[in-house]
């Protein structure tokens, strides 16, 4: 399927019946509480007093409720009327705002303790009206989120960039912007778990968060954020880096592994593990077959 | 709207230099409840610009609040609960924002005020 964001612009593509899946599609619902729970783990807000927070894209405000769960207040923005609608409708809690964050944000500066964003800012990298330029509308939004952050107050961002240069054009933009902070890839390995927290710290420098699974842990039942991947999450392990170079070099790394020898006899390895039947490793294995017949 | 996004409000249209606070014309208000939290009030004091906050709510027609404020009224529980009350539980439903620099206007419908700019404000 394309992606959503090839498809029309975020106001348009967002239009009632897409925006009607966020209060009917219980996967969606499930996987938008899930996002939002480990992007307020990573925000690592300092203790459990009730804060002021920012969601971006914050829709249908399903990102809002597990903010107002905890206990905090949030104001959320969003280009979708319709997906705003429908946050009215399951009554969110926070305030929310009609705009759009590639204009900037129209927010005092200094003022909030946190922002999230569950999969809205790679909207940013469209250039679907001659006016938007996507290097114009990151910067415009990074400068008003760095603005608006209290010292020293993180924003997590998780996002579905479309490949590398979006990862780099979106992170660049935020390190230029004066953010500091890096990516955080939970379930690397996954092509359906993988996810793209993006965490900036306006201020000083400070450690990256600790990403999911670093021991090789699976995935678990549980934890689960998108449709399963059996194969894959066997190997889920969190990478983390930060910084201009890693995101090319990272994915060559993850192609190898995806394909060569190596990888296959691993994958037969944890097939005989699960008791299956499995041809047995030869000199054969993972060798190109000729074109003969 | 309640008043306190009112307060983080300000006008970002391209050559406005002191888009804060933004006026309100109000069409309609509402009044929901909100849990006591004496917590959140104490921590978002020093954020809140008094000033704009104490016109905003008088022209919402809350009447009750100081002009003037200083951190020991935190301990008062009786300003506690007018802050509180001005700060999260009145709502702007219907009518506009007005940006103090402009004249332009961003209207609220069913509570969301509407702060896309044109082309040429960005
Ligand atoms: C995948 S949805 C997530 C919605 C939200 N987290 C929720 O709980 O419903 C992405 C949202 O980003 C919003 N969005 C995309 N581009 C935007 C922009 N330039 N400004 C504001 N919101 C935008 C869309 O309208 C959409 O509601």
């Amino acid at each position: 399927m394309a992606r959503p964001e090839r498809q029309a612009p975020p106001e348009l593509f967002y239009n009632e019946s897409e925006s009607r899946k966020y209060t009917t599609s219980s996967r969606i619902i499930h996987i938008q509480a899930k996002l939002t729970e480990r992007a307020m783990e990573l925000l690592a807000l300092p203790d459990d007093k009730p804060k002021l927070l920012l969601d971006i894209g914050c829709g249908s405000g399903l990102s809002g409720e597990t903010l107002s769960e905890k206990g905090h207040h949030w104001i959320g923005m969003d280009i979708s009327q319709s997906m705003l609608e429908v946050a009215l409708e399951r009554e969110a809690d926070g305030d929310l705002l009609l705009g759009d964050i590639g204009q900037g944000l129209g927010l005092r500066p200094g003022v909030f303790d946190g922002a999230i964003s569950i999969s809205a800012v790679q909207w940013l990298c469209n250039a679907d009206k001659s006016c938007n330029d996507p290097r114009k509308r990151l910067k415009c939004f990074f400068t008003a989120l760095f603005h608006c952050l209290a010292r020293g107050a993180r924003a997590v961002l998780q996002i579905y960039p479309e490949n590398t240069a979006q990862l780099e054009l979106i992170t660049s933009a935020a390190m230029r912007c004066g953010f500091s902070g890096g990516l955080v890839v939970d379930y690397p390995h996954s092509s359906r778990a993988k996810k793209y927290f993006l965490c900036l710290v306006s201020g000083p420098p400070s450690v990256l968060p600790k990403p999911k699974g670093e021991d090789g842990g699976s995935e678990s039942e549980d934890n689960e954020i998108d449709e399963d991947d059996e194969e894959e999450e066997d190997n889920a392990r969190t990478v983390k880096f930060s910084g201009r170079e890693r995101p090319a070099k990272r994915s060559k790394l993850e192609k190898k592994n995806k394909k060569g020898r190596d990888w296959i006899l691993r994958k037969k390895e944890q097939r005989r593990k699960a008791g299956h039947e499995v041809p047995r490793d030869t000199k054969y294995t993972g060798r190109k077959r000729k074109a003969r017949f | 709207m309640r008043l306190l996004t009112h307060n983080m409000l300000s006008c970002n249209i391209k050559g406005v230099s002191k888009g804060f606070p933004l006026g309100i014309e109000v069409a309609k208000l509402e009044t929901k409840t909100v849990e006591f939290n004496p917590q959140f009030l104490r921590h978002s004091f020093p954020k809140i610009e008094w000033k704009a906050f104490q016109e905003a709510a008088k022209t919402l027609g809350v009447n009750d609040l100081p002009e003037q404020v200083e951190p020991s009224m935190l301990d008062d529980d009786d300003f506690l609960r007018r802050f509180h009350h001005a700060l999260l539980e009145i709502h702007l439903e219907e009518g506009d924002l007005v940006c103090p620099e402009t004249g332009r206007k961003f209207p609220v419908a069913k509570g969301i005020p509407n702060m896309l700019l044109n082309e040429d404000e960005v």
